[in-house]
């Protein structure tokens, strides 16, 4: 668990956002290649190791679900590619919507954005879910609750890509919308 | 003389600790300041970023380049900067509306034509740095031999890596890179604000930059960046001159576009035009050429019309910079103003609609990236202890996989230095060689980011298809510069590696350029050198000469004065000489002759003095 020994943190799922900045800037004051100008290569170069260690595990572990993603993986837990099959339907519906709206059906335009705001809201369920997890995980340390976490982070990976494919969609007939009718 | 060397003007710099300097190496104008006790302070003026080849093939830099402009514009580069870490192909729209003059066979290096003479991108801009330092110098009265340079926040990394190669050519040592945005925000920061969310629009000559930051506590964190390097200034030039073009020709009957010297006077007669026209209502493009005369009256809401589209090509990287940064618009508590551009009444209230906020504009606009760059200089130099600036990488950093994708390894904005890690293995049994390809950008597809380098892992053991494990480390320095360490996992070993840019110069070219500059920075040197010993020759000689019709003069013993007559005519034998050092020992000789004679006078203005009586 280098990140958190860089930032001086036992490994917890959860972590106290303010605590965590100001470990990150007290550790940079100290590390950062600027205060080694003058230094040795030698020393320069461990400076530009450690500030890039900080620099990485500050970034991760900040954002509540790569913080997750970073501890499955240490505790070498792959995360799935495989579809999640409760969302099954609701996906195969939104696939239908995009490809209506990408070949230029409008009608297929209210039933895209209802999609997007249904999963919108998975995704904040998720989210809640795993913060749940975390916490849950930390009193405890009980591994099955680490499987929990997995499955959440893996619907959230999908939730998320559909979201972005349905907005870019949106995004993309709006404009085109617009050039056409000027 | 001992008791006049004040008057005398002694041209001998004092020794002193050498400075490290900040510099703003601009697309228009550059600058350069240092760190002093009581905070950053300019150097000598600006410098126009123009370079020149005279006809007898001397180079010149800055304000005297600038004139040539308009007597040998074939000569004469502006806005070298444009130019910077790229290929032959990417410049085909520069070309368009600049008037750079790519040198014929110009193969994956770009080369510039300038008379006789050809030179990359990182020469040209060498040519203002030498000229900056050696301001800096005479400034200062120390060498400078080291150097924060400013770069645009959005540069990528061969652009960083081209100005890092001017400032070695220049025989800079350049101690780091700090994107423009962040050394404006650190000078502003010193002088203002102490906490609270800032965003800096940056729009200058030729380039463009937004960044946001938190400042807390001295240290400036970057949140995001977002910009346009080839957005400026000079576009809105290039849409008044191409309207004043069209005007001329169908009152002339002529095309004047094709006369070098007439559009750099109508170049200029633009610049001066739209500069006006941010304190007046209306102005004249006004060109007097070979007899001829043409006028224009632009007012402030056509000129509005005409470069609303340039203003609007800032917006967008505002508001992806905003999204970025995760902070809501509320929460910026200011936004700062930097570059020429920004005095344009129109920008200013674009980025206030935007921003929802009056943006400051009592710095200086042109000379705060300069202070900052000064400011990061003192840091370095230990000078600056409680401050810290925490910098980002503007663009993503990614590998080419299988189908010409791209695999993301560092986002945008993520803090530099910054690293990552991949594992690489071989497809084919007894493999030697793995190439991997680094592309820089936001998109999907190789095609659509810009190829970085290719990094060819050379020497591997041969082992079966898949069982090979080379792991790839990918660092971002602090200058926002890229550089990749691979070792064989199995043996431990590091593996070589052959890296090959795909724009800009490499090791070796650039190697060959400072040693051709530093032969000619030698030459400098001692060129001026010997013309401060003449100055200081010429002091000394005229003020004995002086001193000799003084009455003390005749109070000398006759060794004493055949003595100083000697030290005089030794002084003018050496005075033509290019051996500086000799003229010095010849002036010190002198300055021991007239020892007793600079007494006397002195004993006889006391004596007078004490008389009251005039000397």
């Amino acid at each position: 668990m280098e990140y958190y020994e860089s930032l001086g943190l036992e490994p917890h799922l959860t972590l106290d956002p303010a605590d965590l900045q100001q470990r990150f800037y007290t550790r940079s004051r100290q590390w950062h290649p600027d205060r080694f100008s003058r230094a040795s290569a030698e020393e320069q170069q461990k400076a530009l190791d450690m500030t890039a260690l900080l620099n990485d595990a500050f970034r991760t572990l900040r954002d509540p679900v790569t913080r997750a993603e970073y501890f499955l993986k240490q505790n070498h837990i792959e995360l799935g590619k495989e579809a999640p099959p409760e969302l099954l339907e609701d996906v195969f519906e939104l696939n239908m919507a995009l490809d209506e709206l990408r070949g230029g059906d409008e009608s297929a335009r209210p039933q895209l954005a209802e999609a997007r705001k249904r999963f919108g809201a998975m995704l904040e369920e998720i989210d809640a879910d795993l913060a749940g997890l975390s916490l849950k995980y930390d009193q405890s340390l009980s591994e099955p609750i680490l499987e929990g976490i997995r499955g959440a982070l893996n619907r959230r990976r999908y939730v998320s890509n559909l979201i972005r494919s349905a907005e870019e969609v949106l995004n993309a007939t709006i404009l085109s919308g617009e050039e056409s009718s000027n | 003389m001992s008791s006049f060397q004040i008057d005398f003007g002694n041209a001998t710099p004092p020794a002193g600790p050498s400075k490290i300097v900040g510099i703003d190496l601009g697309t228009t104008n550059s600058l350069v300041a240092v760190m002093e006790l009581t905070g950053p302070r300019i150097l000598s003026g600006i410098v126009p970023s123009v370079v020149a080849v005279k006809p007898d093939g001397d180079v010149l830099a800055g304000a005297e380049a600038r004139e040539m402009l308009l007597t040998h514009p074939e000569r004469t580069i502006y806005s070298v900067k444009r130019l910077m870490g790229r290929g032959v192909e990417d410049v085909q729209p520069e070309l368009k509306l600049f008037p750079f003059h790519v040198a014929p066979g110009s193969g994956s290096v770009l080369k510039v034509q300038l008379g006789e003479k050809t030179f990359t991108p990182p020469e040209v801009s060498a040519h203002i740095l030498r000229k900056l330092k050696l301001d800096a110098e005479a400034a200062l009265g120390v060498p400078v031999t080291q150097a924060v340079i400013t770069v645009p926040a959005y540069f990528n990394d061969a652009q960083r890596q081209a100005t890092k190669d001017a400032g070695r050519i220049a025989g800079l040592e350049v101690l780091r890179l700090v994107n423009e945005p962040t050394a404006a925000a650190l000078a502003y920061g010193l002088d203002k604000r102490k906490e609270g969310i800032v965003a800096v629009y940056d729009f200058g000559g030729g380039t463009f930059d937004i960044s946001i930051l938190r400042l807390h506590d001295g240290i400036f964190e970057v949140l995001a960046t977002n910009g346009d390097t080839h957005l400026g200034g000079d576009d809105i030039d290039n849409l008044l001159l191409h309207i004043a073009l069209e005007d001329i020709q169908s009152e002339w009957g002529e095309d004047i576009s094709t006369r070098s010297d007439a559009v750099q006077l109508l170049r200029r007669a633009v610049i001066e035009a739209k500069e006006q026209l941010s304190f007046a209502p209306a102005a004249t493009i006004d060109l007097a050429y070979h007899g001829r005369r043409y006028q224009r009256e632009v007012t402030r809401e056509l000129f509005e019309q005409i470069i609303l589209p340039v203003i609007d090509r800032t917006l967008g990287p505002c508001r992806r910079c905003i999204a970025d940064a995760k902070v809501p618009i509320e929460d910026i508590n200011e936004v700062v103003m930097v570059g020429g551009s920004t005095r344009i009444p129109l920008v200013r209230s674009a980025v206030e609609k935007l921003f929802r906020k009056r943006p400051h504009t009592e710095l200086n606009p042109d000379e705060v990236v300069a202070l900052g760059a000064a400011v990061q200089a003192g840091i370095l130099a230990g000078e600056v202890v409680d401050q810290l600036l925490l910098d980002v990488t503007p663009l993503s950093l990614g590998i080419e996989t299988m189908g010409g994708l791209v695999s993301k390894l560092i986002h945008r904005n993520s803090t530099i230095p910054a690293s990552a890690i991949e594992q690489f293995t071989t497809a084919v049994d007894g493999q030697r060689n793995v190439l991997i390809h680094v592309v820089q950008g936001e998109r999907e597809l190789v095609k659509d980011c810009r190829s970085l380098a290719r990094f060819d892992l050379k020497g591997l053991d041969p082992v079966p298809a898949g069982s090979a494990r080379i792991e790839v480390r990918f660092l971002i320095d602090a200058n926002g510069i890229l550089s990749v360490t691979a070792k064989d996992v199995r043996t431990g070993k590091s593996v070589e590696q052959e890296v090959k840019p795909s724009y800009g110069l490499t090791d070796e070219q650039v190697e060959a350029m400072i040693l051709e500059s530093f032969e000619k920075a030698e030459a400098d040197f001692k060129e001026r050198q010997v013309r401060e010993a003449r100055v200081q020759a010429d002091a000394m000689l005229g003020a004995t000469e002086k001193a000799k019709q003084h009455e003390a003069f005749n109070s000398l013993s006759g060794d004493q004065r055949k003595a100083i007559q000697k030290a005089i005519n030794e002084l003018l034998v050496v005075y033509h000489h290019d051996n500086y050092l000799l003229i010095r020992a010849k002036i010190e000789q002198l300055d021991q002759a007239t020892f007793a004679l600079a007494e006397a006078i002195m004993n006889d203005a006391v004596r007078g003095a004490l008389k009251g009586t005039q000397v």
